[in-house]
């Protein structure tokens, strides 16, 4: 069972006060997007083993939502950051490329 | 207003640790930007000042919480809640807000004795041995959310929702059952 | 014979005997005893029959390890199958039961099996499945489901209770032996929080039998100190009675405290289980001894070497006044010496390898015992109880040289690291050729959150099996009998023919036997993990912790491979089985789950009501009166509602105040309809879809003042919503200057419905509730009958209605005025069912019902709830995809039985012709359906193939039974078409 630190309330909290979200960074597409871009948005996911950018949010907390990158193979946690980005903090992808040097990088 | 009653109307339980229903309780909830001076100018009337994170502020009856980073949760009088409540609304008039009175959303129970600690420990995962006085910390009961701290000498004070009132009374009475001491 | 030994037993108080039964037999042992050693104690070697086979067995260990000695303990409501007598603490009054017999444990039908060998080979439940086919229905399964399950099953529900709890370490020390206690020690020194784990009752692990010195002092003495340390310091907790049951990902730990096993009804929790979360994880967790595989090695009396010192040693318990010990390995002339040690007699040592000429041998030499070099065992003479052993060259086939006459076999394989918490998350283990054992990898460690190791492995279970070894990893001096090198010898005699094979057992729990194994690599099983399941080795309750090795060493020499190539099975938790109601804990009878109760839930409940699960709240489905079925009080309440005054307990409505200067942009996103052009004071219908297009909630949303709105939402919906809403803010429009708060909590809502209810408001006074001042979806605030209250002129049953908020914590006062206040107009309470029928009658959608996720408003003809004018709202761009536009999706129709009756529920339209699988087109289904006592008839809600353009079209709905019933399609809309009076 997984422990995330919330970067809102700062508080290291087990899996069981958390909600998972499925992958972050999802860009939406709206009314007059390409059937593709739609599908890829609505339905397509990573799966990858290794490096990956998740969405989990403080539900027996404060109840914010938050963004966590982990191997999914280790379960490592390289860090967690707030929702209110559309891509990973440039630290952080360089934290995890020191970690993990096969990385093939973010996108 | 005299026919205000609270969840479970002030229950007890006598265990190893005794717990309480502890009555109706005011609840304002405040949802700004915890920056804001109109915010701090208006809790400072109130004695209080803005919590820091995961802090929660007690002064003459009244208490504040840190709930989240742009929501606090203020304790008062059940009575005195709506006025503060309109009091706050007008602080906080000119700025993007919101307050709400949420005394009758909730529950509080109070855990006291020696080992208060050891009932809650059997119910959230928290570590007690290092949650401070003057922490607010918002986690889970068994199956429902809760928000707890030390709200004084063993006591902790626990706040939930009020349709599961009767949930987190069975949930403290069962863990704070005498033989289950687990110092 | 097994029996009490005048003296000795360091852990027995003599002082305290204890009373207690086996089989209904009064037996005594003292405190400090086991159930197994008060057993054996009391003579009593044979304890139980095997699974499959029928097989007399007894007690093979001393410790978690023991795969046979399981019995049932208790009665009644306190009785509990398959408890491991090795791991049992002897209580006054314990009654245990010998289990997997018939009809008794001395004379068992069931022993026939075991004459029936060769018919239940390895794989022999699969084979049943195979061939012939008929035969596993009407010849296998009866019997298979007649022996299958080890122990009986309780009959009452259990009276103890169970409880978990949460712990925090820096540092968890799972096992209280001298590398655990030293690794303790060490670590708290440094001022860490350190938690150790002790799963037996006494601290020491086997250095107390085993013997030895540390830091200048008896091992014993040592290990007093230690713990007396430890007890002194702030920052460590010392647990005994409590194993650790698995280490999980970033060092979640779970630990399973007995607390009242043996105090049974004293009011403490019966286990504890402890939730930890650990920094660092040190194992030290010992090692098990191996068993040899040798014919007739179940027999009673054939017992591991360590558990024959031990139940000598700590319990002054003999298994036998004459004892043959076999071994491969220096450790068990340690057992030698117990016995002699005891006054007791050693027959012989039986040692595999070609030459015994380490100092404990030579000590034992001394004392005039004789050491067979290169000898083994062919065959254990005796049934339910060792009489002999026959000897033969360990090199050879099994040709007898020797008999000697015994009671007691105490058996040696060498020592297996218990390596299951360093497996359990990850960790590696690495082959050691020395002591033919499996051991961790300290380079492959599992992996903490950071990636830093998560557990350190220390002791034996590190693979250190001598004294001096496992200190010197403490930097403490220990001295020991130093020990030769063990042989590798897992088959006795190395070249046994089938015959012995078939009798030589390597998972005594499961009845596999070293002719299944290899029988299982013949057939082409070449993965262990595949053996495994196809023979069951180690698949029983003790989890193969005596089978695991012998098994691989037995496959891989079958598949002429090395061990290591072979590898291990999965080491899964828990280490040892844990209680359901340590699991289950708090969460039984009342608490089993949160209940969601309103305000006024007590009112109901002493209103005979019955009640209906949404969610997690209880609401009222309907009050009945005596005599009344729910049926006809459901049609009492529709009625009366219809003609006089209705209250409904709405309080479990979602209430999400969405408050800000981009609150009406936020919600023109969320609802599928325009909600910024809501004049104040005004209330309006919404639809709310996911983005991929599908309805998911619904409700009314109010205007409350120029930057805020109330949005009501289904019952069940609320968290889910507000969640929904917060979601898309946060992470989406988190630039938008909204805030919102979940108040479903802090009202209790009235629904007051029906011809009178505007009679019944006037009468409570204090707000102008006319038409005039109030009228249809609109709202006001005052002060109701001296209550603060929020009406709102909403309806969802057709009549003049009004939903009236008002402080929760005055709910119930404000219900029962209402009903005071009510009973001149026939104010009564109606209950979710009632809800049901009048919205049907007014062929309203219930979420749920007619939607179920594959459903779009458009299919629900909700058409002009969707704003054409909006560029964006969520689910719109999914909306235009091909298949939502598709004019043949399913369309919302209302349907009347032709005869009359009511519909079953969910049932299909079917259409011309037939798909693949031979079943009938279908062309639509019925989604709501109810008896209208407005009506007098069925009426029902569907969705059709192009519905709305086949009014009045009849179609078959064929039921259970063949029966097919004929429906015609109709205007949802039942009762009062035009909406005249809702709106008066």
């Amino acid at each position: 069972m997984l422990t995330l630190q919330c970067p809102y309330c700062g508080a290291r909290v087990e899996e069981t006060e958390l909600a998972p979200g499925g992958e972050a960074h999802l860009k939406r597409f709206g009314p007059g997007s390409s059937d593709a871009d739609f599908e890829s948005y609505m339905f397509a996911r990573k799966n990858p083993k290794g490096v990956h950018f998740e969405r989990w949010r403080h539900a027996y907390g404060c109840g914010k939502w938050f963004l966590a990158a982990r191997c999914t193979a280790t379960l490592e946690v390289f860090g967690t950051y707030p929702a209110q980005t559309t891509e990973p903090p440039a630290d952080l992808i360089a934290k995890i490329k020191e970690k993990r040097p096969t990385w093939e990088g973010y996108k | 207003m005299s026919d205000a009653v609270s969840a479970l109307n002030g229950q007890t339980h006598d265990g190893f640790a005794r717990v309480a229903e502890a009555g109706l309780r005011g609840m304002v909830t405040i949802r700004a930007d915890l920056g804001s001076a109109a915010l701090a100018g208006a809790l400072a009337a109130l004695g209080l000042s803005v919590p820091a994170q995961r802090g929660i502020v007690s002064a003459g009856g009244k208490a504040v919480g840190w709930m989240s980073p742009d929501e606090l949760l203020l304790l008062c009088d059940y009575a005195q809640a709506p006025q503060i409540a309109a009091d706050l609304t007008s602080a906080l008039a000119d700025e993007h807000a919101l307050v709400t009175v949420v005394s009758d959303a909730r529950a509080l129970f109070t855990v006291q004795g020696a080992k208060a600690d050891q009932v809650l420990m059997k119910l959230c995962p928290v570590d007690f041995a290092t949650l401070p006085e003057g922490e607010l910390r918002r986690t889970r009961a068994a199956q429902v959310a809760a928000a707890l701290w030390r709200s004084g000498p063993d006591e902790i004070s626990i706040v939930c929702f009020r349709s599961v009132a009767g949930y987190m009374m069975g949930l403290l009475e069962v863990a704070s059952r005498k033989g289950g001491e687990i110092f | 014979m097994s029996t009490r030994l005048a003296k000795g037993g360091r852990l027995i108080d003599r002082a305290k005997p204890l009373n207690f039964t086996f089989n209904d037999k009064p037996l005594r042992g003292y405190a400090g005893d086991t159930l197994a050693s008060a057993l054996l104690g009391a003579g009593q070697v044979m304890l139980g029959r095997s699974f499959k086979y029928h097989r007399p067995r007894g007690l093979v260990a001393s410790g978690v390890e023991e795969p046979n000695a399981l019995v049932g303990l208790g009665r009644n409501a306190r009785f509990e199958p398959d408890q491991r007598t090795t791991t049992t603490e002897l209580f006054e009054g314990a009654e245990t039961r010998s289990q997997n017999h018939w009809p008794s444990l001395d004379f068992d039908v069931g022993e026939i099996n075991d004459k029936l060998y060769k018919f239940f080979p390895a794989g022999f439940y699969y084979k049943t499945f195979m061939f012939p086919r008929f035969a596993w229905k009407h010849l296998f399964e009866p019997i298979v489901r007649q022996s299958a399950g080890l122990g009986g099953v309780p009959r009452e529900a259990d009276v103890d209770r169970y409880e978990q709890a949460y712990a925090y370490t820096d540092v968890l020390v799972a096992g209280g032996g001298v590398a655990g206690l030293a690794a303790a020690l060490r670590e708290a020194r440094t001022g860490k929080r350190v938690m150790v784990l002790e799963q037996t009752p006494h601290w020491g692990g086997r250095a107390p039998v085993d013997g030895g010195q540390i830091d200048g002092q008896a091992a014993a003495d040592w290990i007093s100190n230690a713990v007396q340390t430890l007890e002194g310091m702030d920052n460590v907790t010392l647990r005994t009675r409590t194993m650790l049951a698995g280490l999980h990902d970033h060092g979640y730990a779970i630990g399973y405290q007995s607390v009242g096993d043996a105090t049974p009804g004293d009011g403490r929790p019966r286990h504890r289980l402890w939730r930890i979360r650990a920094g660092l994880t040190i194992t030290a967790t010992g090692a098990i001894e191996r068993p040899l595989a040798f014919a007739g090695n179940d027999v009673p009396g054939v017992m591991l070497a360590g558990a024959v010192r031990d139940y000598i040693v700590n319990w002054g318990v003999s298994p036998g006044d004459r004892t043959v010990i076999v071994t491969n390995n220096d450790d068990a002339y340690r057992t030698a010496l117990a016995v002699l040690d005891a006054g007791l007699t050693v027959a012989a040592v039986i040692d595999a390898r070609e030459h015994a000429s380490g100092p404990l041998a030579q000590k034992l030499r001394e004392r005039g015992v004789r050491v067979l070099e290169g000898r083994g065992i062919a065959k254990v003479h005796g049934r339910k109880a060792v009489t002999g052993v026959a000897i033969c060259a360990q090199a050879g086939e099994g040709g007898v040289v020797e008999q000697i006459a015994c009671d007691c076999v105490a058996m040696s394989g060498g020592w297996s690291p218990v390596v299951h918490l360093w497996s359990h998350c990850g960790g590696k283990l690495t082959w050691d050729n020395t002591h033919a054992m499996f051991r961790p990898d300290p380079d492959r460690p599992p992996l903490g959150d950071a990636g830093q190791p998560l557990a350190r492995a220390v002791g034996a279970a590190n693979g250190l099996l001598t004294l001096p070894e496992i200190m010197a990893e403490a930097d403490l001096p220990a001295v020991a009998e130093p020990e030769a090198p063990l042989a590798p010898v897992w088959v006795m005699p190395a070249g046994a023919k089938e015959a012995l094979k078939f009798k030589s057992f390597l998972d005594y729990q499961n009845d596999v036997k070293v002719s299944d194994v290899q029988l299982a690599a013949r057939e082409g099983y070449e993965s262990v993990e595949h053996t495994k399941r196809y023979t069951t080795l180690g698949m029983a309750t003790d989890q193969g912790k005596l089978s695991n090795i012998n098994g691989l060493a037995v496959l891989s020499d079958a598949l002429g491979q090395p061990i290591p190539a072979t590898g291990t099975t999965t080491f899964r938790p828990p280490y040892t089985p844990i209680s359901f109601g340590a699991i289950a804990a708090e969460a039984r009878g009342e608490i089993f789950q949160p209940l969601r109760r309103t305000p006024m839930h007590a009112w109901h409940e002493s209103h005979g009501v019955a009640w209906e699960p949404v969610g997690l709240w209880r609401r009222p489905y309907t009050y009945p009166r005596t005599g009344e079925s729910h049926r006809t009080a459901v049609n009492r309440e529709i009625t009366n509602t219809r003609s006089n005054v209705g209250l409904l307990d709405a309080s479990t409505l979602g209430k999400i105040l969405v408050k800000g200067p981009d609150a009406g942009r936020f919600l023109d996103l969320m609802y599928t309809n325009m909600m910024s052009t809501l004049p104040v004071g005004k209330c309006r219908y919404g639809l709310m879809c996911n983005d991929n297009g599908f309805l998911m909630d619904d409700g009314v949303v109010v205007r409350l003042s120029e930057d805020s709105w109330l949005c009501h939402t289904t019952s069940g919906g609320a968290d889910r919503i507000h969640g929904h809403m917060e979601d898309w803010l946060q992470c989406e429009w988190w630039d938008f200057k909204v805030y919102t708060a979940n108040l479903t909590e802090q009202f209790a809502q009235v629904a007051v419905v029906g011809p009178k209810a505007r009679l019944l408001l006037e009468k409570l006074g204090g707000m102008d509730v006319s038409a005039e001042a109030l009228p249809f979806m609109t709202f006001a605030e005052g002060t109701l009958g001296g209550f603060d209250a929020r009406v709102f002129r909403i309806s969802f049953s057709g009549e003049l209605s009004y939903e009236i908020a008002v402080p929760a914590a005055q709910g119930l006062a404000f219900w029962q005025a209402l009903h005071d206040a009510g009973a001149e107009f026939g104010a009564m309470p109606y209950g979710t069912e009632a809800l049901h029928v009048m919205r049907a009658e007014k062929g309203f959608i219930m979420i749920g019902d007619e939607s179920d996720g594959t459903v779009i408003p458009q299919d629900l003809g909700l058409s002009w709830a969707i704003s054409k004018k909006k560029a964006d709202y969520i689910g719109k761009r999914a909306q235009e995809r091909s298949h939502m536009t598709d004019p043949d999706r399913w369309q919302l129709v209302g349907l009347e039985t032709l005869d009359g009756l009511v519909l079953p529920d969910g049932v299909y339209a079917v259409a011309d012709g037939y798909n693949a699988n031979g079943q009938r087109h279908t062309q639509g289904r019925v989604t709501s359906t109810y008896f209208s006592p407005t009506l007098g008839r069925g009426i029902a809600m569907g969705l059709v193939k192009h519905g709305p353009a086949r009014m009045g079209e009849v179609l078959d709905f064929p039921a259970d039974k063949g029966a097919v019933i004929k429906a015609r399609i109709v205007d949802p809309v039942f009762y009062d078409k035009e909406g005249k009076k809702q709106n008066v």
